[in-house]
């Protein structure tokens, strides 16, 4: 196990992490988090030591499917209140860079 | 205007509502010197991030009207501080990051909608660890909140800012969320009642999202009772959050009594491990033989995976957010930056402009675990870990009320003492994060103090849906705990 962990601790690049995650990260930064988060990765990988064969995953304690509420009109958040936030904006629209040339 | 020597720095709800119903002071009063009380304190403190004296007056002129015209109730016309990632129409929500600067919730949480209702008055918005991540208040964006018992230390956190107000007396009561232990844990280091109620009992609808999963809202208070009168107006089921339990709400206040005859309390041995503090440990147990005491029957229990909380914690907890936190992204609101003419050039600076250093890891912890080839070890496993831990509470409850246990490892902590060093400052939740895993409520009531006076948090655990129980026990120990002091 102690090789496997090392092994997958070092498979976590902070830069290429970040990249996948939409985040820029200065140089010091990445250094920094490099160290900290292959501390971290090695501390939560000690879940790796019990036996969960024929355990099923919980990703939520309320097991509720398909709830639904009555299918009736009524008023949204109000569009001015919503564009007071927009960074930016261009006839009622929220303006952002050009994604398609 | 009534009396404005109104000492408003330990007034408990219930007895601010008793000086309303009995015309002692007005709404406006109460309000008008409890802002006179933040203003006197809080350069010391910074427990609020944000306030509004204009919109808590209106509000407050509003409940001595609607007294006026026949309404009545015990939060009509009680100031209440939120924590400042719960959307109250037309104020700020920053989450205490820069990313949100210049936002305006343009809607109201549920429990907002709900406290609104009925009648309560929100005065500002409390400091927190950025979007909840945190257990000290350090990670604010916008200033380090100190805890009120010792200025050299942290109140805990995330929800740092609602502890502090109620220790420095700047608020009668507080709104908290817990992932991990946000609530209780700073009620446990600034001594007073923080309750992390079972998930699904309290709409998570206008709270912005940390992780879905294991998010709740709670109330911070100076007493048990206030808990139990302030869960009484949140809790229940609510169209806009589909995880809501469809189960009747009882009536809290009703649950709590003097004793603890016919109660069986669980020990869980593994929360009182080597390496904790020596004074919490006394405490604690000063505390149990106090409910052994009031009628209770004490047992020995055990959560055998106690030890792998934190691990599971922090994958869970981290996948979640690198989901919920990509909606800060530039593009609808906060903060953009946009250097080049590129969109993803502006999310990726945005983001690194936005948020802070403790956002940034859990995002890629959280992107990491999910990521290709790593799904599995990592993010799949700690699900079946978690249900691991949901099973041993199952079990523990099948034999015991409800259990006793320390809120945390140690009191409050130095300001600046765990910074360096995140999974430190991780392994500060090891005694909150099973509640949150296994959905459970729980509660932190203020323990006996340390011989330093830091205080202590008596953690009191029920099964889902247990409220009444905890409730019952943290009413029935603080009522003692009085008496004898």
């Amino acid at each position: 196990m102690g090789d496997a962990e090392q092994a997958k601790a070092s498979g976590l690049d902070v830069a290429y992490v970040a990249h996948l995650a939409r985040l820029h990260l200065r140089d010091d930064e990445i250094a920094l988090f490099q160290g900290q988060m292959e501390q971290i990765v090695h501390y939560v990988e000690q879940i790796g030591k019990l036996d969960v064969d024929g355990v099923a995953p919980l990703s939520h304690t309320v097991s509720v499917s398909n709830v639904w509420r009555e299918d009736e009109p009524r008023p949204g958040i109000d569009h001015g209140k919503v564009m007071d936030n927009a960074p930016e904006q261009r006839d009622g629209l929220i303006a952002v860079p050009k994604i398609v040339e | 205007m009534g009396d404005t020597n109104l000492d408003v720095s330990r007034l408990t709800i219930r007895e601010a509502g008793d000086l309303l119903a009995s015309g002692a002071c007005s709404a406006v009063d109460l309000t008008d010197a409890l802002l006179r009380r933040i203003q006197d304190v809080d350069s010391n403190i910074h427990a609020y991030v944000s306030l509004d004296a204009d919109f808590a007056l209106q509000q407050a002129r509003a409940a001595d009207e609607a007294r006026a015209q026949g309404k009545s109730g015990p939060l009509l016309g009680i100031p209440i501080g939120v924590k400042d990632l719960l959307n109250v129409a037309g104020q700020p929500c920053t989450c205490s990051s820069h990313i949100l600067e210049g936002y305006t919730a343009p809607y109201d949480a549920t429990v907002i909608a709900r406290l609104r209702e009925a009648g309560a008055v929100f005065v500002g918005r409390t400091n927190m660890d950025e979007f909840a991540m945190g257990s000290s208040t350090e990670n604010s964006a916008y200033m380090v909140t100190r805890n009120p018992v010792d200025l050299e230390r942290v109140p805990g956190g995330s929800s740092g800012g609602s502890a502090a107000a109620l220790a420095a007396g700047e608020a009668i009561a507080t709104l908290g969320t817990d992932t991990g232990g946000s609530i209780r844990q700073p009620a446990a280091f600034c001594g007073c009642v923080g309750l992390k109620p079972t998930y699904g009992r309290v709409s998570r609808y206008g709270l912005t999202a940390f992780a879905s999963s294991l998010d709740q809202i709670g109330p911070m208070t100076h007493t048990v009772e206030d808990a139990a009168i302030l869960l009484q107006a949140m809790a229940g089921l609510d169209t806009m959050d589909s995880t809501t339990l469809d189960v009747p709400v009882p009536d809290y206040r009703a649950a709590l009594q003097h004793d603890l005859k016919g109660m069986r309390l669980g020990l869980p041995k593994e929360y009182f491990v080597d390496g904790m503090d020596d004074a919490v440990r006394a405490s604690i147990l000063q505390a149990v033989d106090t409910c052994r005491a009031l009628g209770a029957e004490i047992v020995d229990v055990s959560l055998p995976h106690t030890e792998y909380s934190i691990a599971v914690y922090y994958i869970i907890a981290t996948a979640e957010a690198s989901a919920n936190l990509a909606r800060f992204d530039g593009v609808r609101y906060g903060r953009r930056v946009s250097p080049g003419n590129d969109p993803v050039e502006m999310y990726g600076a945005t983001r690194e402009a936005g948020f802070g250093a403790e956002v940034k890891r859990r995002i890629i912890l959280g992107t990491y675990v999910l990521s290709s080839g790593y799904y599995d070890a990592y993010y799949l496993r700690a699900q079946k870990v978690r249900r691991l831990i949901l099973q041993d509470f199952e079990n523990a409850f099948a034999t015991c009320d409800a259990l006793l246990a320390p809120a945390t490892p140690t009191p409050a902590f130095r300001v600046g003492e765990n910074t360096g060093d995140p999974l430190k400052m991780y392994l500060s939740d090891v005694f909150t994060a099973t509640a949150n895993l296994a959905g459970i409520c729980a509660m932190s009531v203020p323990s006996f103090s340390t011989s330093e006076g830091l205080p202590v948090g008596l953690q009191i655990l029920g099964p889902a849906l247990g409220e009444t129980q905890i409730l019952r026990v943290g009413h029935a120990f603080e009522q003692r705990k009085k008496a004898v002091a």
